[in-house]
């Protein structure tokens, strides 16, 4: 989930600073003749607290540090250690370097490296050169070969669920390993009146298939180790023991010797990984990208005969390229459940407050999205099952009178569509009312169509300060809303749409790419230069000979496009200071939307279309106008990806003055 | 709606489980130690309470050891939050009645991945 705890970065800091000035204060009055148990776990939980706290938030510095000071805490108050005023003046000393670790890591400070690693080291030089923390425990390795799955035998105890743990529960987290056979024993079931329900008379057999290593499994029973018998076999593996198994003969003078090599950890089924080492990743992938397409184009010119092998390569850079760049971005993606989950929770209580019933339904939440996408579309979504909650659904009393049934339903589904995740919100509701729509949007003064189309008036309500709710209610906002919505979406390089049937209920459909890093453009020239058009914001183009062009007041042009005339943004009056070509047929007319309205950019020509990565202009140059990024062609150049929406909203300001 | 205890004497853990879990659409109780965690738990009850288990005043073993003495808390998961290397306290913490721990540090998807899994 999409769920950010950085905001309780400061609560961290304050309480360890509390927990600093407290150890140290304990410590200046600690009578190392006479100590006192409580004032020893004092000082203990404080350094506790904020290793605690400094692992949960990341800060690998302080934990490391922290750690040292806490287990030696942890011998001094297990009299393990007598208090000696040497040992005070290590532990005041520890306390010091921890405040400049907490404020090195706010940012405040920089890190004394070398005093840092002194005080660590005499915090291990007390513990009798013990060192750093311990890595996580290593075990037998499992044999190489990994088997086709388990044998699992498990017995509980009868008294397992007086522990709250509940058999059922394992057996689930089993069966979301792999193929889970279960077959239960039910021998020492008793007769009907001799049953105690609370003692569990089951046992099972289980056979899991799957690429399941025997730790998972084992893992699965890690908190009823104590509450059951447990065997697991492997199911037929298919190759040999490993040599390193510590029950097999030595396999060759090589494997007798070293006991001590070390072994490989067990296999683990997820490792925390900081989002930022994945974005560097992604970036440096995205580099690669760039390189390989330079290779790409530079290999066109090679002899398909004398050049095959040269040509072959690059080929299976190409495919390894590709597959390399999107095994790194299966790494940022979760499952859509991470959003999902979230609303039973507000459909419920919304449901209750409005006097409405409602059911919740999601399919698809095990579809995979991009987490920055994830987090950004938390707002959005809320908004729009709001609105269905608030505007769409009937109290059941009007939905009898319509002839449906009391409890309306509401249902998410995320789906993958080519390289796109579509969500979709439907209600069954009573639909978008057309001609209360077309009302407000009279009384807001929005520009309004003949004959305007059920779907076009639908896209009214994405107007900036459009709201039908005859009065603003607490639910759904002040009308602020599908602008807003719309706007994210848009923000990620997605696009949202609504239908709707009038009676039968709502559609709200949100199309969005699969990442933030990549786009799908159109590459466009301008002079020399090349421009990157978000492909999805691209409606058609057109040869300018062919549709009418008019001169406003000054520079301003419009084109008639089917019938309405769209203002013309020259996109190298615009960024290249060339004035607006005398002769506009010598260009091309790409017709852009965004946010409903419509721009045309004058063009010189359309190179093609292409996927580019997306490089940050702000953190490289500074924010320009117009430009949401830049990218690197395959020939090295540096290309910039326009803002559509910008472009389209200073274009019709300016068409509008 | 599954309402969920949460005790931990350090204010920021405690935040960050409480807004992770409301996220998550639970509704959350907070209590800063064993003390005052007995005391909710007995006013209300709680589907499942996550306990530190170095704390002031009470320590969230012997806290949990008391709830599961209670009829109330009989049956309910009673988690133990503690480091990597508190094996020992895994065990004290399983022989006092626990039904599990959840390892410290953890981050907000591996605390909702245990609690959905616990109260599923």
């Amino acid at each position: 989930m999409g769920i950010d705890i950085s905001r309780f970065q400061d609560t961290f800091f304050e309480e360890s600073r509390e927990g600093l000035d407290l150890m140290e204060s304990r410590l200046l009055e600690l009578d190392v003749k006479q100590t006192d148990t409580e004032t020893l776990n004092e000082i203990f939980r404080a350094a506790h607290s904020i290793k605690g706290g400094a692992g949960t938030f990341g800060f690998s510095a302080i934990t490391d540090f922290t750690h040292s000071l806490e287990t030696l805490l942890d011998r001094v108050r297990a009299g393990e250690l007598p208090p000696s005023d040497d040992l005070v003046s290590t532990l005041l000393e520890a306390v010091d370097i921890t405040r400049g670790l907490l404020a090195a890591a706010r940012g405040d400070a920089d890190i004394d490296a070398a005093a840092v690693a002194a005080a660590h080291e005499k915090l291990n030089h007390w513990q009798g050169g013990a060192t750093a923390a311990p890595g996580p425990a290593v075990e037998p390795a499992q044999d190489a070969a990994s088997p086709r799955g388990w044998r699992i035998g498990f017995e509980p105890d009868a008294e397992i669920f007086a522990s709250g743990n509940e058999p059922l529960r394992l057996l689930r987290e089993l069966a979301s390993l792999g193929e889970l056979d279960v077959q239960a024993d039910i021998d020492r079931l008793p007769d009907l009146e001799d049953i105690d329900p609370e003692r569990c008379y089951l046992s099972w057999r289980l056979r899991l298939e799957g690429d399941v290593s025997e730790a998972e499994v084992r893992d699965v029973f890690a908190w009823v180790e104590d509450e059951c018998r447990l065997t697991v076999e492997p199911i037929e593996p298919q190759v040999a023991p490993a040599a390193d198994s510590s029950s097999a003969e030595p396999a060759s003078p090589a494997a007798a010797a070293p006991t001590t090599r070390p072994r490989p950890a067990p296999e683990q089924r997820s490792l925390r990984v900081s989002v930022d080492k994945i974005d560097a990743l992604m970036n440096l992938v995205g580099e690669l990208v760039i390189t390989q397409e330079m290779l790409q184009q530079q290999g066109s010119g090679l002899d398909p005969v004398r050049d095959e092998v040269m040509l072959n390569g690059l080929s299976q850079l190409h495919l390894n390229t590709r597959r390399l760049q999107e095994a790194v971005m299966a790494t940022r993606m979760v499952p859509v459940d991470f959003l999902f989950s979230r609303l039973p929770r507000l459909v419920h209580d919304l449901a209750n407050k409005l006097g409405k019933q409602v059911t919740l339904e999601t399919v698809g939440e095990g579809t995979e999205l991009d987490r920055g996408v994830i987090e950004k579309l938390t707002d959005p979504l809320n908004h729009i099952v709001r609105n269905s909650l608030d505007h769409g659904l009937e109290g059941p009393e009007a939905r009898r009178a319509a002839g449906k049934p009391e409890t309306g339903t509401l249902t998410l589904t995320a789906s993958h569509e080519g390289g796109h995740i579509v969500i979709v919100i439907q209600d069954d509701g009573r639909g978008l009312d057309r001609d209360r729509i077309l009302a407000k949007a009279r009384e807001r003064g929005l520009p309004l169509g003949n004959d305007m189309s059920d779907a076009e008036v639908c896209q009214l309500i994405f107007a900036p300060g459009f709201s039908t709710a005859a009065a603003v209610s607490d639910v759904s906002g002040r009308g602020v809303g599908m602008d807003v919505v719309r706007q994210n979406i848009q923000s990620l390089n997605g696009q949202v749409e609504v239908t709707s049937v009038a009676g039968r209920g709502t559609r709200v459909a949100i199309r969005l790419p699969l990442t933030l890093a990549i786009l799908d453009g159109m590459s466009v020239a301008v002079g020399r230069e090349t421009y990157i058009v978000p492909l999805h914001s691209v409606v058609e183009s057109l040869q300018p000979g062919a549709t009418e062009i008019r001169r406003l007041t000054g520079s301003a042009h419009v084109a008639r496009v089917r019938g309405e005339f769209v203002p013309i943004v020259p996109l190298g009056d615009l960024f290249g200071g060339r004035p607006w070509a005398s002769n506009p047929a010598d260009g091309i007319l790409v017709v852009v939307e965004s946010g409903g309205r419509r721009t045309v950019l004058l063009v010189d020509e359309l190179v093609g279309q292409q996927q580019v990565v997306i490089k940050n202009l702000e953190a490289n140059y500074k924010r320009i106008s117009g430009i949401a990024g830049a990218t690197i062609l395959g020939d090295g150049r540096v290309a910039l990806i326009l803002d559509i929406g910008e472009l389209v909203l200073v274009s019709s300001q300016a068409a509008a003055a | 709606m599954s309402k969920i205890l949460a005790v931990d004497d350090s204010t920021s853990m405690r935040q960050m489980i409480a807004y992770t879990l409301k996220e998550s659409g639970y509704e959350v109780e907070e209590a800063e130690d064993g003390e005052a965690g007995l005391e909710k738990a007995k006013s209300q009850q709680f589907s499942l309470v996550l306990a530190d288990v170095n704390m002031p005043r009470m320590d969230g073993i012997t806290m949990v050891g008391r709830l599961r003495g209670m009829d109330q808390y009989k049956f309910t998961p009673l988690l133990i939050l503690t480091t990597e290397t508190g094996d020992d306290k895994k065990q004290q913490g399983k022989a006092a009645g626990a039904t599990g721990w959840i390892t410290k540090p953890f981050d907000p998807d591996q605390l909702i991945n245990v609690v959905k899994r616990v109260l599923a």
